[in-house]
């Protein structure tokens, strides 16, 4: 009997022990490569995880495997934007969980390095390959002589329209926003489709348009980490607000949310004339079969609208970089994989002629063939050289804060509630200075 | 092992008999057993309950700041919680929300109940699956198949509209997203709690329906005077049910959220704001304060619920 009795408890710790071993062991190591989304093709070297979300990474990921003996790539693509965003802050909390190698948009850089998520790259040889890059793109990613990505793509923003709507409505391209209203009243006199679209879920196309006009959403210098200036209710930011929202309330513009299959099939059927976007945008566009069968060849890209068309500003949405997170376990590989990760001619050929990146590699920029291009979603269009380039060109960058997603949120909100009407524009500036300043005080930031 | 307290009792209890050793230890080992029993689930109840309970009440005594650091503060989150008009907005509405859902549920699921209880056909037992059947698809399954059936686009309404040349209304938008998500959390929840009141239906001893007949009874007098009065526990019961999952909003309106235009915002209830607020925010430590914060709501709300069925259960019956 007493034997019975042994058996059971020694069994009952056993459970409790593998239990307690499923509470607390999962997680693992970052350097573990497991459910690789690729092949390893040196099974031998050792591995760097990465996370990103380019349309085309399998083929870049392939590319740097099967170009290197020394390291493999183990990518796994856990969301665009946001999604990553929310997991890397996550694992980033958690103290594990993160990759070696993450990719990040520019703007989300001071949110992550602020909390010393990110490694500075140049004490690994990240430096190697600043001689590809120009000055301000470089800049972007650095804090004085830390750098905490390697820079990939930009986004440089145009004004993407179909041909066919602004052939049949008898309108020219629009160099000012005045003239963009004046042509979206007179295609909607004329019982045509909206004319653009304010979609709530890009905050960031708001805030570049708010900088085009002259607003300094934020001052930040990574080292005085403790001082930020947030300046969301500007004349500038609450004029653009306004104008956006006027142009909802006379249902001249669309709002819906982008990137969702709505807008999607909106922009197939030709339900929107204009598309502010940026250089990136026709690749997701087309990959979600934007430009195929009876559009084919009916968009056209031109200079982003200017508020003084004597001073034009160039704006930037996008553009990505990749970082090493400071929970890598081998920071020196990590940064041979950030920085020569789609920094191969195979891959960003294959990006920049898919349109999914606009390369920030000078040797890519400057090529015969890159400038040159014909793009075939703009029906042959040599909208590089024409448009995109000079707006690469003329970008002179933007600062970041610390608290960009905190942002971001507020603003979307803010927007939702423009485009439901019940606000108006300058109101919704007002509404997010009040809640990011909040935020920002409570999170110990002295506020100037 | 701690199984002294369960000798004691039995000895206690029967302090004339004097047990001889073998029995005493023949007891004692049956104690022994009986707690191994309930290992497993004691293991799982402290390691997946209350050892995480414990830790976020631990992280909601904590605030951290992007550019101070973690500071031991007391009950500074709770305090800011129910000042936070984006806490306070998100109770706000799960309380509206409550207060009009649970009525309709109720009252659709009492009565499909009751005319499945009233038929014996096979049809009847088609209804009652077909009825159920939404409980059975997973609560994201159907919420991204409604987010597709009110898709302007793509969804049957924007057709049904287009018939009259109307533009149909988005049902996710600011202004119709109360309804919209009233409907699909109804789809979801009236078949399982139809089941239930049914269950309790068909434990009713049928002979009462006869007594009534024979004392002149009509069907509507069968169905109100005697069968609701006879499952007025397991209405009590779906209450409750309804209340507390009502106050934790959460799975609809975060799977509707991205496709919403902004008509669900990251703090639209409580435990979609603590969702927000921990993950793409980083605040764990706030979130965890929204949390708790959330279940005293919670608990004051079911408090106030079972005091005032309490009185109206003794009326009843």
């Amino acid at each position: 009997m007493k034997k019975k009795a042994i058996i059971a408890a020694v069994s009952a710790i056993a459970i409790a022990l593998s239990l307690a071993a499923c509470g607390g062991g999962s997680g693992g190591g970052s350097s573990v490569a497991k459910n690789c989304t690729n092949k390893i093709v040196v099974k031998s070297a050792p591995v760097v995880t990465v996370w990103a979300w380019y349309p085309n990474m399998a083929k870049v990921v392939d590319n740097f495997n099967n170009g290197h003996k020394d390291v493999q790539v183990c990518w796994t693509n856990v969301g665009q934007g946001g999604d990553e965003y929310n997991k890397f802050q996550t694992a980033v909390a958690a103290g594990k969980g993160a990759p070696d190698v993450v990719m990040l948009e520019a703007d989300h850089l001071a949110n992550y390095q602020i909390q010393g998520a990110l490694v500075d790259i140049s004490k690994y040889g990240g430096n190697s390959v600043k001689k590809n890059f120009s000055e301000g793109a470089w800049k972007d990613v650095s804090v004085g002589s830390a750098v905490y990505a390697a820079p990939i793509d930009g986004g440089p923003m145009a004004m993407i329209y179909r041909k066919d709507i602004f052939a049949k409505y008898g309108i020219t391209p629009p160099t000012t926003w005045a003239e963009y209203q004046q042509d979206a009243q007179k295609v909607k006199d004329a019982g045509g489709p909206l004319f653009g679209d304010l979609g709530a879920n890009t905050p960031a196309v708001m805030m570049a348009l708010q900088i085009q006009k002259g607003a300094m959403p934020f001052t930040y210098d990574p080292t005085k980490p403790k001082n930020v200036g947030v300046s969301l209710d500007d004349s500038a930011s609450k004029d653009v607000l306004d104008y956006w929202g006027g142009l909802v309330k006379d249902k001249l513009v669309g709002v819906q949310d982008q990137f969702t299959a709505d807008y999607i099939s909106g922009v197939v059927g030709g339900k929107y004339a204009t598309y502010i976007s940026a250089a990136w945008a026709p690749g997701y566009l087309s990959g979600a079969g934007v430009g195929q069968g009876t559009d084919k060849g009916q968009f056209a890209s031109a200079p982003l609208p200017q508020w003084d068309a004597s001073n034009p500003v160039s704006v930037n949405w996008g553009g990505s970089a990749f970082a090493v997170t400071t929970q890598a376990t081998d920071k020196k590989l990590s940064t041979e994989v950030a920085t020569g990760l789609y920094a191969d001619n195979a891959s960003l050929e294959d990006g920049w002629k898919n349109q999914v990146i606009f390369p920030l590699n000078q040797g890519v920029l400057k090529s015969d063939a890159f400038v040159n291009a014909e793009v075939a979603f703009f029906g042959g269009q040599t909208v590089n050289k024409d448009i995109y380039i000079p707006a690469e060109n003329a970008y002179k960058g933007f600062t970041y804060s610390p608290f960009q997603v905190y942002y971001y949120a507020q603003l979307q909100a803010e927007l939702a509630k423009v485009n439901a009407g019940s606000e108006t524009g300058s109101e919704a500036a007002a509404a997010v200075q009040k809640s990011v300043e909040t935020y920002a005080k409570k999170q110990g930031f002295t506020v100037s | 092992m701690t199984s002294a307290p369960a000798i004691a009792s039995p000895r206690r209890r029967t302090p004339r008999v004097p047990l001889s050793s073998t029995q005493r230890a023949a007891q004692r080992r049956r104690a022994a057993i009986g707690w191994l029993f309930i290992a497993p689930f004691g293991v799982v109840f402290l390691l997946f309950l209350v050892a995480p309970l414990a830790y976020a009440l631990g992280l909601s005594l904590f605030t951290k700041g992007l550019a101070t650091g973690t500071e031991f503060a007391w009950f500074a989150n709770y305090i800011q919680a129910f000042t936070d008009p984006s806490f306070l907005r998100g109770v706000g509405f799960v309380v509206t929300f409550s207060l009009v859902l649970i009525p309709i549920q109720m009252a659709l699921s009492l009565g499909v109940a009751l005319v499945l209880d009233a038929l014996t056909s096979r049809f009847a037992r088609f209804s009652r699956l077909v009825i159920f059947l939404p409980y059975a698809i997973p609560a994201v399954i159907g919420a991204i198949m409604w987010g597709f059936l009110y898709s302007p686009t793509f969804g049957p309404l924007g057709q049904l509209f287009g018939l009259i040349g109307q533009q149909a209304p988005f049902l996710l938008d600011a202004d119709h997203v109360f309804g919209g998500l009233i409907n699909v959390v109804t789809w979801q929840w009236a078949g399982y709690y139809m089941i239930i009141i049914y269950a309790a239906l068909q434990g009713i001893d049928p002979s009462i329906y006869e007594a009534a007949r024979i004392d002149g009874a009509s069907s509507w007098q069968v169905a109100l005077r005697i069968k609701v009065p006879l499952v007025s526990n397991a209405l009590l019961l779906i209450l409750v049910f309804a209340l507390i999952g009502t106050l934790q909003f959460f799975t609809e309106p975060a799977v509707l959220r991205p496709i919403s235009n902004g008509g669900i915002t990251p703090d639209f209830t409580p435990n979609l704001y603590a969702y927000t607020t921990a993950f793409s925010y980083a605040q764990f430590n706030y979130a965890s304060a929204i949390s708790f914060a959330l279940g005293i709501v919670v608990f004051i709300c079911v408090y106030i619920f079972l005091f005032a069925t309490r009185k109206r259960g003794s009326f009843l019956s």
